[in-house]
């Protein structure tokens, strides 16, 4: 079905974890579910994705990069 | 399609006729067809790629509920990796969308992508003809990181008298330990700064522990993500595996090439004056 990048192995779970959780365009802030006029339904996964497989994913949800926080 | 839905983003792209006939191969998280939503005026220099996904799986309380389920959470992740990958692979530019960016209505959707243009489009100008590469180091498995070398909490001297044996042998194995940690980080380093002048920007993920980490061998001590230029996969790739040849206690992974996941992070610009 799919097509996959040019590699001999199977994509790791958690690899495209690190890049669909971390990575990717966020197109806004903060969920607003409300019925009429909700622009954008934002799913904070990180917050919803905490209780799953937290050995792993807890490792996801911390700040990666070692960059001077921008102040 | 009995229930509302609600439309699910998978990728910004340019929507050239390559990209455009691809999509209609494509099938989505939910299994649907994959189609281009472009925006209402102006030039169709940029296109949405989405599915309609059933609102009874996707608005904000099923999918939390949905997420406790591992299994759907790959599931998922899979299917939205292939659309892109696919993107990828017939040669458009495309920025990924984070898993799970979900519309009401395409007319929503469409209006996003209006407001955004600029902003997506010095994104892709910035991406286009790059890959993203991973590089993943690891540190064999009598090799301890410093904060990971717990084992000590754990042991139990055996018996009377057995603390000061306990604590000298804990202690000449800490030193070698050392060592070899030190030679592991100088070499990690060594070959970050190789990764770094074969590649266009870099970033840094965190070291990946836990049931998902894979069987190793080894710890995980740098899981890097590198923007590399198409033409340069290659060179990235030797280059990378030439540095970590002969390193003791040094094992390298190169994955991809990947879409540029992990570059496509830019905080919206604030309505800057463009200079």
């Amino acid at each position: 079905m799919s097509v996959a990048p040019c590699t001999e192995r199977p994509v790791a779970l958690i690899d495209l974890l690190d890049r669909l959780l971390q990575g990717g365009v966020v197109l806004t802030g903060d969920l607003v579910l409300s019925i009429a006029d909700v622009d954008l339904v934002r799913i904070d996964l990180r917050a919803v994705i905490a209780p799953v497989a937290a050995s792993a994913l807890s490792q996801i949800s911390e700040a990666p990069c070692p960059r001077p926080p921008a102040v | 399609m009995t229930d509302p839905n609600l439309v699910y983003i998978y990728a910004v792209l340019r929507p050239t006729p390559e990209a455009t006939a691809a999509v209609t191969q494509l099938r989505g998280v939910a299994g649907e067809p994959v189609h281009l939503v472009a925006p209402a005026a102006g030039t169709h220099r940029l296109a949405f790629a989405v599915g309609h996904v059933p609102a009874a799986d996707y608005a904000e309380a099923p999918l939390a509920a949905h997420l406790d389920d591992l299994d759907w959470l790959e599931s998922t992740v899979r299917s939205h990796h292939a659309v892109v990958a696919a993107l990828v692979g017939c040669g458009a530019a495309v920025l990924p969308l984070r898993l799970a960016t979900v519309y009401l209505d395409e007319a929503s959707a469409r209006q996003a992508l209006d407001t955004r243009r600029d902003y997506f489009l010095s994104l892709l100008e910035r991406l286009t003809g790059h890959v993203e590469l991973g590089v993943k180091l690891y540190a064999t498995p009598d090799i301890t990181p410093p904060e990971a070398d717990t084992d000590a909490a754990r042991e139990q001297p055996t018996g009377l008298g057995a603390g000061r044996a306990y604590l000298s042998i804990r202690r000449r194995r800490q030193r070698r330990n050392d060592e070899a940690w030190r030679t592991v980080a100088q070499a990690a380093a060594h070959l970050t700064e190789t990764a770094r002048a074969l590649a266009v920007d870099r970033v840094a993920h965190s070291p990946q522990r836990g049931s998902l980490a894979g069987p190793g061998p080894g710890t995980n001590v740098g899981n890097d993500a590198y923007l590399v230029r198409a033409d340069r996969v290659d060179a990235f790739r030797t280059g990378i595996l030439a540095a970590a040849e002969g390193v003791p206690g040094l094992r390298v992974e190169v994955t991809g090439p990947w879409a540029p996941y992990s570059f496509a992070l830019q905080p919206e610009p604030q309505s800057e004056t463009a200079a």
